[in-house]
């Protein structure tokens, strides 16, 4: 009896199969044309132009996801429904119990789904150097002249001119409740304007004065939590010129919300102007800030970059504190 | 290996002749209002916080945890301690523990029948649940209230309700709250009401500790509700050092209130997993188990392994905040990072002890509606136990930003995506348990297929967040929110309202009216999505999470989930009315086995008898052979016949809740 109501039945993994296939092709395709190349956050430096281009890899694989389940759970509403007239006994019993091909197709297939997703994510991770997203004290992936850049810059001898191809080294100060920035290739001077130059490779060193904030700059895909006493480094590479957003991405107290200012990416020649004009305006400024140093709150042995801007204070350097096993990075 | 053949008998002599009255009752087991109860706890918990407070200014009067501040840590710590001990003492649960340190025999809790035992120390799981089941949706409200705050405020990024500093304490309060909640909504009311069901048991392992963890569990509700009077604290729940170090005495609400919890959820889980590995009636075997059971066993493995690191994060917290110690500040040794590791090697695990029970509770549902056997009972089994043990090996993905060693990120973004494979097999379970079957969309079903639309959609964004690389462009702000309320909210708290709906007339005896609850339903269904959908998109948009303020563009967006949140407050409300016109106002008797489940809860008696069953009954199959010809019977009750037949119908003082 069971058997023959089977064989009458339509044969529902073939239709639900059809459904899905033919609505998870056009899916896919809409979002690829209407909502892709709109997707956040955008391509306004390499790593955004990637990070962007994963985010839409994702959504076109959970688009196939979302649709099968989605339409075998309408399917089973309206063909199992125990209101409908002609819905069927169901069978129970061993058959109905397991079905082991269903079920190791069913493992093999997410599990393989997902290792490939990580490999993916690992590749795209590692091929953009970080993606953006703060590395910590010791980046492990590093685009070509950065870290030279940053250690010379350490040292106060950064230097940046246009059409160089050199590595601007811009340093991030999060603190209750702005962020600051400090450009030490034009003397280290420090300002609340995030101005970038076109077509370079930047190195952002962040670090906080008081709690944890986030350096989050929404259109260039850089993301890098700055705590107090660490350096956290995160790259980004300028494709485009434009104004950007930069927000507060860690609760960091009251004013949190509206921790947020922009910036812009602009050419080489109008980054350079404003440089050399911001660096001469702010002249008397610098003076009295503490040298530039990867961090401004005092180690563990009191020694600091700079919180006494008298000048007899060493800037933060771990290997000569703590020899050379850096602490908790 | 799992019954002790003693026990059983012991009852049965029990309930077979009820003991004889004992005669002289020492003053602190007098029924009526002399004796202990919420009345007496609440007294013991101010004295205790007089006290505490008292003594903490007494030995550090002039010890400022910021200069002429004024405020007094130590005080302020020792007050909550205090209040605690005077709450737990209050209410009896130090009686027995102080009876044993004095070296005398501790004294059996007593036996109350009437409504007071709901408000009293109580040694009966059923009675500990319905008590748990009243906390959580306490809790559930409180916290609700906050987000209906939270959604005002965000009606405009310009015109602003609350200023920054209420703000920021609301979204605090509302996160800890939540957070609080969530982890015990369905271990607390549902694991412990129905685990000793069924597994055949008439008790769970260790009542006292059961009891204990419950007003542990309340006392962490007042505790982190001190945090307002006290002036909050702006951390989130997160409670991120050392902005907690800088926050006023509210922070020493939030991390002792944390810590109480974690000891909660840590005996409860304890408790649990002792009772599902020793209590389980003859003959059944691990593989009958239900898996409603099976998902609270991982679960309170989890609870269990996982709080230890909480509390100790909260302890230096507090050592921080009272003795000045700088466990979170690097300026003087400490570390930042110290509480990001301890916090989320918590919090991971925090996250599936808020999904397992949600698994549990749908793969138990979906079989009887759908009137077929669970499909891949073993895949489930696997699922939970390999999420559960995954989840342990991903904490840092919430980190991934913040500077700590970059090479472990391809690690943690591997073991975070692996875990997406168990997690899925609720999926396989769920579609094969509906394939070819006979649904009935009873409301409990229902909710089991909100759970299933709502957590793919928590399950999908979530595979966003474990791609270093889409990791910058979505951490810390609403995708992450729209996710973790759409596994939390949509998932888990849909599977406890399905639960609840299914399991109400077994805990009570009574009815659930079927057209309001279906109402409830479906507004909340629409407007949870409603109000969350839109949540996504507004954090790819870029707004960060925990802000009064946000991009004039987004004001559109912002404003329909702040209305259908208010529409979804209303279904909550909506679903109090239910259950007070169900249960209070209008109360209808609940036919036996309602839902005509095979499940062993149902088998006994209805309401349930205090003992459970008549006899412990001998398990010879799982619960989950429907529409199956010549099923073998699910238990023998002793006597050839079932315990439900052969039971008395229930007496007046064991109608539960009348």
């Amino acid at each position: 009896m069971a058997r023959e109501t089977m064989n009458e039945e339509p044969r529902h993994l073939r239709r639900l199969f059809a459904v899905w296939f033919v609505s998870w092709i056009i899916g896919d395709v809409l979002y690829w044309l209407l909502l892709g190349p709109h997707m956040a956050p955008g391509d306004m430096t390499k790593s955004a132009h990637w990070n962007q281009f994963d985010l839409n890899v994702l959504f076109m694989l959970c688009i196939p996801v979302l649709f099968g389940v989605w339409i075998y759970f309408a399917y089973a509403t309206f063909m199992w429904n125990a209101k409908r007239k002609s819905c069927p006994e169901p069978v129970g019993g061993p058959a109905a119990e397991t079905n082991s091909r269903a079920q190791w197709s069913w493992i093999w297939i997410t599990s393989v789904t997902v290792v490939l997703l990580a490999v993916y994510g690992t590749v795209a991770l590692v091929g953009d150097n970080g993606s953006g997203g703060g590395e910590g004290p010791s980046p492990v992936w590093n685009p070509p002249g950065t870290v030279k850049a940053n250690t010379a810059a350490l040292a106060g001898k950064a230097t940046w001119q246009p059409n160089s191809d050199q590595v601007l080294v811009v340093q991030v100060i999060g603190q209750q409740w702005k962020f600051t920035y400090r450009y030490p290739a034009f003397g280290g001077f420090e300002t609340s304007q995030l101005i970038l130059p076109n077509d370079t490779a930047i190195v952002f060193d962040v670090t906080s004065l008081d709690v944890i904030h986030s350096f989050w700059a929404y259109q260039l895909s850089v993301k890098a939590d700055a705590n107090p006493g660490y350096n956290n480094v995160a790259y980004a590479d300028t494709e485009h010129t434009g104004p950007f957003q930069v927000h507060c991405g860690e609760l960091c107290g009251i004013w949190h919300g509206s921790m947020f200012n922009s910036g812009s990416v602009v050419s080489q020649t109008d980054f350079m102007t404003w440089a050399k004009k911001t660096e001469a305006q702010t002249a008397a400024n610098t003076a009295n800030l503490p040298p530039m140093a990867w961090t401004y709150t005092p180690d563990a042995n009191g020694a600091s970059g700079g919180l006494y801007p008298d000048g007899t204070v060493t800037p933060y350097s771990p290997s000569e504190t703590y020899g050379a096993k850096q602490p908790a990075s | 290996m799992s019954i002790s053949t003693e026990q059983p008998n012991e009852v049965v002599r029990r309930s077979a002749a009820p003991p004889p009255k004992r005669r002289a009752i020492s003053w602190t087991q007098r029924p009526g209002w002399m004796s202990q109860h919420l009345g007496t706890a609440l007294v013991g918990a101010a004295l205790g916080y007089w006290l505490g407070h008292w003594f903490g200014n007494y030995i550090s009067s002039d010890y400022s945890y910021v200069a002429n501040s004024g405020q007094n840590s130590i005080a302020d710590t020792l007050a909550l301690v205090m209040g605690v001990v005077g709450w737990l003492a209050g209410i009896g649960v130090l009686n027995y523990p102080l009876a044993k340190i004095a070296g005398r025999e501790g004294k059996e809790l007593e036996d109350v029948k009437d409504w007071t035992r709901y408000v009293r120390l109580s040694s009966d799981h059923k009675v500990v649940g319905l008590q748990y089941v009243v906390s959580v949706l306490l809790f559930f409200f409180t916290a609700g209230l906050l987000a209906m705050a939270i959604r005002t405020e965000l009606l405009s990024p310009t015109f602003h309700m609350f200023s920054a500093d209420t703000y920021i304490k609301i979204v605090s309060e509302h996160g800890t709250m939540m957070m609080m909640m969530a982890s015990s909504i369905v271990v607390g009311p549902l694991g412990n009401y129905l685990v000793p069901l069924m597994i055949g048991s008439r008790r769970m392992a260790f009542p006292r500790i059961e009891a204990f963890s419950f007003w542990l569990f309340t006392a962490g509700y007042l505790v982190i509700f001190s945090a307002l009077p006290y002036g909050g604290f702006p951390t989130g729940w997160t409670g991120y050092a050392p902005l907690a170090n800088q926050a006023g005495p509210g922070m020493v609400s939030y991390l002792f209130g944390f810590a109480i919890i974690g000891v909660a959820m840590a005996a409860a889980g304890f408790n649990i997993a002792i009772t599902i590995v020793n209590y389980r009636a003859p003959g059944m075997t691990w593989s009958r188990v239900p898996a409603f059971v099976w998902g609270i066993l991982a679960t309170a493995g989890l609870m269990t392994l996982a709080t230890p690191s909480l509390f100790v994060a909260g302890l230096f917290g507090i050592l921080d905040h009272t003795v000045l110690t700088t466990f979170y500040v690097a300026e003087h040794g400490g570390s930042s990072y110290l509480w990001e590791n301890l916090f989320w090697f918590f919090g991971h695990p925090e996250v599936y002890i808020m999904a397992l029970p949600g698994f549990g509770i749908v793969a138990e549902l979906l079989p009887v509606f759908a009137r077929k056997p669970l499909f891949a009972f073993k895949v489930v089994v696997a699922g939970e136990l390999g999420v559960a043990v995954l989840s342990f090996f991903v904490w840092q993905h919430h980190i991934f930003q913040s500077g700590i060693d970059p090479s472990m990120r391809p690690l943690y973004m591997l073991t975070t995506e692996l875990i997406s494979i168990p997690t899925g097999f609720i999926f396989l379970v769920g579609m094969g348990t509906l394939y070819k079957a006979k649904i009935r969309f009873t409301v409990p079903m229902l909710f089991c297929f909100a759970f299933f639309f709502n957590f793919l959609i928590g399950g999908v964004s979530g595979v966003f967040q474990s791609d270093v690389p889409v990791n910058v462009t979505v951490h810390g702000g609403f995708f992450v929110l729209s996710h973790f309320h759409y596994t939390i909210l949509g998932g888990l708290v849909f599977a406890f309202f399905g639960g609840l709906y299914y399991w109400l007339p077994l805990m009570t005896g009574l009815e659930i009216n079927k057209k309001l609850s279906l109402i409830q339903f479906w507004t909340m269904f629409v407007f949870f999505n409603l109000t969350f959908f839109p949540m996504l998109i507004i954090g790819l948009l870029g707004q960060p999470r925990r802000v009064f303020t946000y991009a004039r563009a987004l004001t559109g967006l912002n404003d329909f989930a702040s209305v259908s949140a208010f529409c979804l407050g209303a279904s909550f409300l909506l679903f109090a009315w239910t259950l007070a016109y169900s249960l209070v106002i209008n109360p209808k008797k609940s036919p036996l086995n309602p839902w005509d489940s095979l499940g062993l809860e149902w088998q006994t008696a209805q309401p349930v008898p205090v003992h459970n069953f008549e006899r412990i009954p001998v398990i010879m199959t799982d619960p989950y052979h429907y529409s199956e010809e010549g099923a073998p019977k699910l238990a023998d009750f002793g006597g050839g016949s079932s315990a439900r037949e052969s039971s008395v119908p229930p007496t007046d003082n064991e109608t539960v809740l009348r």
